[in-house]
């Protein structure tokens, strides 16, 4: 594929219009909820994009031919909220509105369900994973009880514990999750987005709340985690960014909110080289923010409906899906490729099949990665 | 010119009263001189001053003995010229004869000389021409003979010389030996600069009885020569004879003339120079303004500055011109000129002295005539401006000017270009005038102005209304300064520009500087306010190499598109978008209705067939009760959308209403732009597959064999329907609004709709029926007084010979076509609207084109 890098702005006085999409990603047939790139590490070969789509199925897309190269069809019909791979396996997790997890096995051209965990929640919550490459991994995903959130041992399946809220919290339902690990300590952490607006921090071995902070005044609909800089920002509801931190003594604070146009935020992603970060808007914008400074960098106006999600690529390539039924993809402020600051953890995925050369469809077929 | 001319008198003391019969156009030195001093011995002849020239009869002459003894040798040698074949003696005579010319070593008593100019010389010329030949001249060998030949020709007194030279000319029968010596002769005569000497003799010849003819018959030799060498000698004529070179000669030979008009009025002798106006006059007649004036003018603009004399000599010299010249010399001044101030300088007040300059000045130019340019116009007015005297006349200039810009008569039948040139008089006029000046004739300019502000305002050419608006501001504001500013809304473009500079005065000069320092602090604190809030511009000047740089290369786009979302108050469905553009109170939601509207009627082509005429009601009544950018487009998209949906219905619906009463000028105007629109839409096939795919989403294999028909059904009854208005158009006595008087605008805009309509019904079978009808609609209408019913109605005409199959045209509308054709030439020649004359042409054309396809058919 050729370089889809916009044209760097410049200094001058007047500001660039802003830019169009690279290229727009049709035929999802139903609004697209959930979003991952999948490989392309350091810019050797070109990555997948998966898309969830409401009608429930996973399309994973070439971004070379910019066509769909398979259709994932285990969701009955209903919505696909979440999309993960598994460092390892070429295995991929997605969440769907059935109350079903379904791990696929895409490896060597296979699509096949291989397994699938319950689900006892119908919310919207989005689960996580902690996976370091071992053969075991970790899953947190929205419990039994209308305010837990469930932890469980992949892919065994046992469940490890249930972080329930103290009583007297109130914390409504769990909206989003995510699972790290702090470089200092193996204990695994959870961040969870609550409906009532708040940011709760849980130590998952210890099954209690090491600090929580009220973010918003509506449900918290999608945030991010800079475990490095160990600073977060979150969207809801209302009409404004919340950007938290997190001390030493693992206490979350506020640190700022940024106020937007229009009210409504569905998802929040930091790009892997911490530079940027975009929202999905329910104005049907992406908004691109400096993450550093929280200067407002771009407003990118292409879809017509609710924007539902967002998701950046190793590279910095970005997607946005939208209820239109259209993904579009971006590509802006470049990531200078001798940036030796270590990528984001979270958005690291498997290894793809190492197959040589661009990843045009006939070498997917040779491959056998489509069935 | 009368008697009444005044002199121009040298400013010297008048020591001595002058006697003989005072002439018109003579200029007095003061001093009334007996016999010119020899020192003028370049002008011979007939050069003496007054008294010296006495009025002699031939009787008197013949009774001098020194007469009778010059008459005797001259018959001898003529004798001997004419007959002598000895190279020698012929020389000999010649020499003897060179006496008289004075001189020579020898010269001849002056009175001996003059007897000799004033009886002999043309005779002696005469007889040298005769004798001109191969052989003559090779009587004495080296051509000897041809020198002293020569001389007395260009040596002699010029005006006989140059008659002769002239003379013979004419008088030779083709092409000779003789012929090219004499047009030789005649380039060299010229090229001695003879021909001042010829001017200049006229200009002493104060009292010389029965010149007036010789007089005559020089200007017409001078001033023709090229017409007359040209007819001559055909295609060997000279460069020097042809008119390009000849007539700049011509000026700076008169220029040599006034030169010594001038120094001899400094000593004092007096002298006339109508003959030179008389040249002058003559050679701008004859349409060689650009030649003579532009070698003329500025020298004469050099010479006049800051001499008295020059510029009397100068004023006297136009003053002169006879009347029937006047025009041409003029107008070529006005525009050789190259200001008000060199004009004042060398027309002097010369509108205030003759009536015909006056006429000229003050009527021809600025009413009668309409090509001449903006500077042109700028110094002719500023003359007028320029003395005390003449500003009346320019006050009397602006009333007039100001009438006929208002006249309603003026601006229906003067053509546009006549329109501008008048308002651009009328803006020049106003800057040149002072607040005094205007006040005192404030009620009877602002009454014309008024007037002519209403009539423009009426005219249904967006060009005349907006000349009326420029000009009204513009006079406005100077006649009437204390009141409310008039203000127009109208675009700015090149007119209004070149018209508004016209106006604007001096004082603007020194703005530019203070205008500049202005500019500077914001063009500095541009860069400052770019640069990010974090980093600052002292960071960036150390250019610190931290990570605080490298985040600063993330420059922001243009986020100004970043607005409030309003699209959450957006009816989905077109009832709720009827109801909330009906009742809603909540403005947000009714924009967002207006903003939808038309893409729901697109999308749901049944839903929008329920309600299609209730919804063209609306949106016909809908006023702007909020600003909303494009409210205009809106709404006329959202109708179209309607009447392509459901045409039938809507189309007729719409047509009713627009002959209702109740309706502004806009609504109605909005209704014929739409069913136009909807009309062009219908009949393109390539749209509606478009939006059939919006309506099934299926696409199977969409072929345009079955498109088209379907198209064309709409289309067919869409015309149907228009058919059905032109009947009720002429069944209605067409008195619900004053279609034929005051609304004409709306006319020849139904005209033009109706013109648009026939041209995309083409290929339909309506069309025939419906050009019929439109023709007799033309046919009534076809002499409107309004030009741009007047264009509608061709256009609609052409659009008839375009749209109705050619066989049809001939079978079913022959006598229409008959009738239109000679109506068509007579717009064509006649009509004073230029863009009516064009479509005249146009409609001929196919008229024509139309007749040699058929006439080859008819015979048989």
């Amino acid at each position: 594929m050729e370089k889809m890098t916009a044209p760097p702005p410049n200094m001058a006085a007047s500001p660039l219009p802003p830019p169009d999409p690279c290229f727009v990603l049709r035929g999802a047939q139903s609004a697209v909820h959930a979003l991952h790139f999948f490989g392309g590490a350091q810019g050797q070969v070109h990555p997948l994009l998966l898309s969830g789509s409401l009608s429930g199925l996973v399309h994973i897309w070439s971004l070379q031919t910019r066509r769909a190269v398979a259709t994932l069809d285990g969701h009955g019909g209903q919505c696909v909220t979440w999309l993960q791979t598994l460092p390892q396996g070429r295995q991929l997790l997605s969440q769907g509105r059935d109350l079903k997890l379904c791990l696929w096995d895409l490896a060597e051209g296979r699509n096949t369900v291989v397994d699938s965990v319950p689900l006892e929640s119908m919310g919207f919550c989005r689960s996580s994973i902690l996976a370091g490459g071992q053969e075991r991994w970790m899953l947190a995903m929205p419990g039994r009880g209308n305010d837990e959130v469930q932890i469980l041992e992949m892919p065994s399946k046992t469940s490890v514990c249930t972080l329930k809220p103290e009583a007297d919290a109130k914390p409504g339902m769990p909206m989003c999750l995510e699972l790290w690990q702090a470089d200092s300590s193996p204990r695994p952490l959870l961040l969870a987005g609550y409906e009532d607006g708040s940011v709760a921090l849980w130590d998952v071995s210890e099954r209690k709340v090491c600090s929580r902070v009220a973010c918003h005044t509506e449900p918290v609909m999608g945030f991010d985690f800079d475990s490095q800089k160990a600073r977060g920002v979150s969207g809801s509801a209302e009409k404004a960014l919340a950007v938290w931190s997190l001390d030493e003594q693992q206490a979350l604070q506020m640190c700022r909110t940024h106020e937007l146009t229009n009210p409504g935020i569905a998802d929040v992603k930091i790009r892997p080289d911490r530079k940027i970060l975009a929202t999905a808007g329910w104005d049907h914008r992406v908004r691109v923010f400096h993450w550093r400074t929280m200067k407002p960098l771009a407003v990118l106006s292409f879809h017509s409906a609710t924007i539902h999600c967002v998701a950046f690529a190793t590279d910095g390539l970005l997607a946005a899906g939208s209820g239109d039924q259209r993904i579009s993809i971006w590509s802006l402020y470049p990531i200078s490729t001798d940036s030796s600051t270590p990528l984001l953890g979270h958005t690291e995925g498997g290894e793809l099949p190492e197959v040589p050369g661009p990843w045009s469809l006939h070498f997917l077929h040779k491959a056998g990665f489509l069935s | 010119m009368g008697s009444s001319c005044p002199e121009v008198s040298q400013p010297r003391p008048r020591t001595a009263c002058r006697t003989g019969p005072r002439r018109p156009c003579r200029i007095s030195g003061g001093i009334a001189a007996a016999g010119r001093p020899g020192a003028r011995g370049e002008t011979p002849g007939p050069s003496g001053g007054s008294v010296a020239v006495s009025p002699e009869s031939p009787m008197d002459s013949r009774m001098d003995p020194a007469v009778s003894a010059v008459r005797l040798t001259v018959r001898e040698a003529v004798h001997t010229l004419s007959s002598s074949e000895d190279g020698d003696r012929i020389l000999s005579t010649l020499g003897s004869l060179k006496r008289y010319l004075g001189g020579a070593e020898n010269p001849a008593l002056p009175g001996e000389q003059e007897e000799f100019a004033r009886m002999h010389f043309s005779a002696l010329l005469r007889c040298l021409v005769g004798r001109l030949s191969p052989a003559w001249l090779e009587l004495l060998p080296g051509g000897q003979l041809e020198a002293p030949w020569a001389s007395f020709f260009l040596e002699g007194p010029a005006d006989q010389a140059f008659l002769v030279l002239m003379e013979s000319i004419e008088g030779m029968a083709g092409p000779s030996f003789r012929l090219m010596k004499m047009v030789q002769l005649l380039a060299q005569f010229l090229g001695a600069g003879r021909v001042a000497a010829v001017m200049e003799s006229q200009c002493w010849q104060l009292a010389e009885p029965a010149f007036p003819l010789l007089q005559e018959t020089l200007l017409a030799k001078l001033v023709g020569l090229p017409d007359h060498l040209g007819n001559r000698l055909q295609r060997e004529n000279l460069a020097a004879f042809l008119p390009q070179n000849y007539f700049p000669l011509l000026g700076e030979e008169l220029l040599r003339v006034l030169q010594a008009v001038v120094d001899s009025l400094r000593d004092g002798w007096d002298c006339s120079i109508s003959f030179l106006s008389q040249v002058l006059g003559k050679a701008c007649v004859h349409g060689r303004q650009k030649e003579i004036l532009g070698v003329l003018v500025p020298q004469l603009m050099a010479l006049t500055q800051g001499n008295c004399l020059w510029q009397r000599v100068c004023w006297r010299l136009v003053e002169c011109v006879p009347d029937r010249a006047m025009e041409a010399l003029l107008t070529g001044l006005v525009e050789a000129a190259s200001g008000p101030e060199v004009l004042s300088r060398l027309l002097g007040n010369l509108v205030m002295k003759s009536k015909k300059a006056r006429f000229v000045m003050t009527r021809k130019i600025l009413f009668l005539q309409y090509r001449y340019s903006t500077p042109m116009l700028q110094s002719l007015l500023g003359y007028l401006a320029m003395d005390s005297q003449r500003r009346p006349l320019l006050v009397q200039a602006l009333k007039e000017l100001l009438e006929t810009w208002g006249s309603s008569s003026a601006i229906r039948h003067a053509p546009l270009p006549q329109q501008r040139y008048v308002s651009k008089a009328v803006l020049i006029c106003l800057a040149n005038l002072r607040e005094a000046e205007l006040r005192d004739s404030r009620d009877e300019l602002l009454a014309s102005l008024m007037a002519g502000v209403k009539s423009r305002l009426d005219s249904s050419l967006p060009a005349v209304r907006r000349l009326g608006m420029i000009v009204a501001e513009v006079a406005s504001a100077r006649i009437h300064p204390e009141g409310p500013p008039l203000r127009f809304q109208y675009e700015d473009d090149e007119l209004s520009r070149e018209l508004l500079a016209l106006v604007a005065a001096q004082p603007v000069a020194d703005s530019p500087s203070e205008a500049s320092p202005a500019v500077a602090p914001v063009a500095a604190e541009a860069p400052d306010r770019g640069s990010t809030e974090g980093g600052g511009v002292p960071a960036q000047a150390e250019g610190a190499g931290s990570d605080l740089d490298s985040d600063d290369d993330l420059v922001p786009y243009d986020m100004s598109g970043d607005q409030e979302l309003k699209s959450s108050k957006a009816p989905a469905y077109l009832r709720d978008c009827v109801e909330a553009l009906t009742s809603s109170e909540d403005w947000e939601r009714w924009e967002a209705a207006l903003q939808a509207v038309e893409g729901l009627i697109v999308r749901s082509p049944a839903a929008t067939r329920e309600v299609s005429v209730e919804l063209a009601k609306v949106l016909l009544h809908l006023e702007e009760k909020t600003s909303v950018v494009g409210f205009e487009v809106l709404r006329q998209r959202a109708l179209v959308a309607v009447v392509v949906t459901d045409p039938a219905p809507v189309a007729e619906y719409l047509t009713s209403q627009f002959y209702a009463i109740n309706f502004s000028l806009r609504q109605r105007m909005d209704i014929l732009d739409v069913l136009t629109l909807a009309a062009q839409e219908l009949s393109r096939p390539g749209r509606l597959p478009k939006a059939a795919q919006v309506g099934s989403p299926s696409p199977a294999s969409p072929s345009s064999s079955t498109e088209a028909p379907a198209w064309r059904v709409v289309v067919e009854e869409r015309i149907r329907n228009k058919t059905r208005r032109f009947s009720q158009h002429f069944d209605r006595p067409l008195v619900t609004f004053d279609l034929l008087g005051e609304d004409q605008l709306v006319l020849g805009r139904l005209a033009h709709t109706l013109g648009a309509m026939m041209y995309l019904a083409v290929n339909t079978t309506v069309a025939v029926p419906m050009g019929k009808a439109l023709l007799e609609f033309v046919w009534t209408l076809r002499f409107h007084g309004d030009a741009y019913v007047r264009q509608g109605l061709l256009s609609a005409v052409s659009a008839v010979l375009l749209s109705v199959p050619t066989a049809r045209l001939l079978t079913d509308l022959p006598d229409e076509l008959l009738e239109a054709g000679p109506w068509l030439a007579d717009v064509a020649e006649q009509d004073s609207d230029e863009d009516c004359r064009v479509l005249a042409v146009k409609a001929l054309l196919l008229l024509e084109k139309l007749k040699d396809t058929l006439l080859p058919l008819t015979p048989p």
